[in-house]
Parts: C-alpha cells; structure tokens; sequence
C-alpha cells in the first residue's frame, strides 16, 4: 500500500463520517431550518473530501495525461459542488422563509 | 482497495436508505425536498465509486457530473416555484382557484 492510497482513505473516511453527521442531523433534527443547517454544511464537506480522497487515488496508478486529466475533473465536480450546494440551501431556505414556515421554539414545544 | 470501495459504497447506499425516511415521512414539503437534494449529493459520490471498481473512472465522471448538475438546477427550480407561489399548504387561499382546475 503506497502512500497516495493512504491519504486517499483518510480523506474518504472523513467524507464518510461527514456525510454521517450530516445524515443523523437531518433525522434528529426538530425544524427544517435546523435540518437545513445540518445538511447544508455536512453535506458540502463530506462531498469535497471525498472527492479530493477519490482524486488522490486517480494519481496513484501512474502521472500520465490521462490521469492528471481525470483527476482535475474530479476536483471540478468537488470545487462545483463547494459553490453549488451552499447557494440551492440558501435558495431554499430563502423559499420557505417567505412561504411562512414558522422556526422551531422550545417555549411553543412546551405549550403542546 | 477496490473492496474498500465497496464497503465505503454499500456504507453510502446505507446512509441514502436513512435519508429516504425523511424523504418519505417528512412533516412538510420542505423537508422532503431537503432530503432528495441530500440524497443527490451521495449518489454522486457513489456514481464515482462504482466507476472506480469498474476501472472506467472516465466515463462514470461525465455521468456524475451531469447528476450534480442536475441535482442543483432541481433544487433551484423547487425553491422559484415555492418563492413565487408564497405558501407550501396545498388547496391554500394564495393558490389561484382557476390554475388548479386547468
């Protein structure tokens, strides 16, 4: 196991484990604003870190034109879902602000 | 190294059925539309998996970049039709009576 191969598992492990915080405050969360917030920015990282883990390893089998190719648009699906991702969560919150979507109180919870 | 993508793969496909139950049993519409964008965002990194087991790593990129592309513009799409509509209750007062029946 060379070295590229493993900063490429650590890299994708850390995505994994964002991607399953971002999971478990998407279902334990009491609000959509919240869930929003745990998704929005979770999903992003975990995203770009694996993408960036998967990239490494395209290098790993050899630095020729095909390779670095691949792994540059890797990076560009990583670095277009950087930008893309936190700007469809602002959209949609923005939406459901205007639509009247009430945000979660602890106060209105204990008046149920 | 390809059964580590495996595991990471079916650990991925796992965390996509967690998400479904949200998408699935959501109090509003919101939620729903969140947990799909969410969902988007795995399958393509898992699009890009299984084009590294396969050794065709080139040709599953185009596909997964299309499914972000399209993940995003679904998502932009979404949230226009609900800013421009003002309200997510279906059969609400500031849905026009006359476009439901067309």
């Amino acid at each position: 196991m060379t070295i590229l191969e493993i900063i490429s598992i650590v890299f994708i492990l850390g995505g994994v484990f964002f991607f399953f915080t971002s999971t478990v405050g998407l279902i334990r969360m009491p609000d959509y604003y919240c869930r929003m917030q745990a998704t929005g920015k979770g999903d992003t990282l975990g995203a770009f870190l694996c993408l960036t883990g998967l990239a490494i390893y395209n290098l790993d089998s050899g630095l020729s034109l095909t390779t670095i190719l691949v792994s540059i648009k890797i990076m560009f699906i990583g670095i277009f879902i950087f930008i893309a991702n936190p700007t469809a969560t602002y959209a949609i919150t923005k939406a459901g602000f205007d639509c009247g979507v009430k945000p979660w109180t602890k106060k209105k919870e204990v008046q149920q | 190294m390809i059964s580590f993508f495996l595991w990471i793969g079916m650990a991925l496909g796992l965390l996509v059925l967690v998400c479904l139950y949200r998408a699935v049993q959501g109090p509003t519409v919101m939620d729903r539309i969140v947990s799909v964008s969410v969902i988007g965002t795995k399958t393509t990194v898992i699009l890009l998996l299984i084009g590294f087991i396969y050794g065709r790593a080139d040709m599953f990129i185009d596909i997964s970049m299309g499914y972000a592309i399209l993940n995003f513009i679904g998502t932009l799409a979404i949230s226009k039709f609900f800013y421009s509509r003002r309200s997510i209750i279906p059969g609400s007062k500031h849905f026009k009576q006359g476009e439901a029946s067309k």
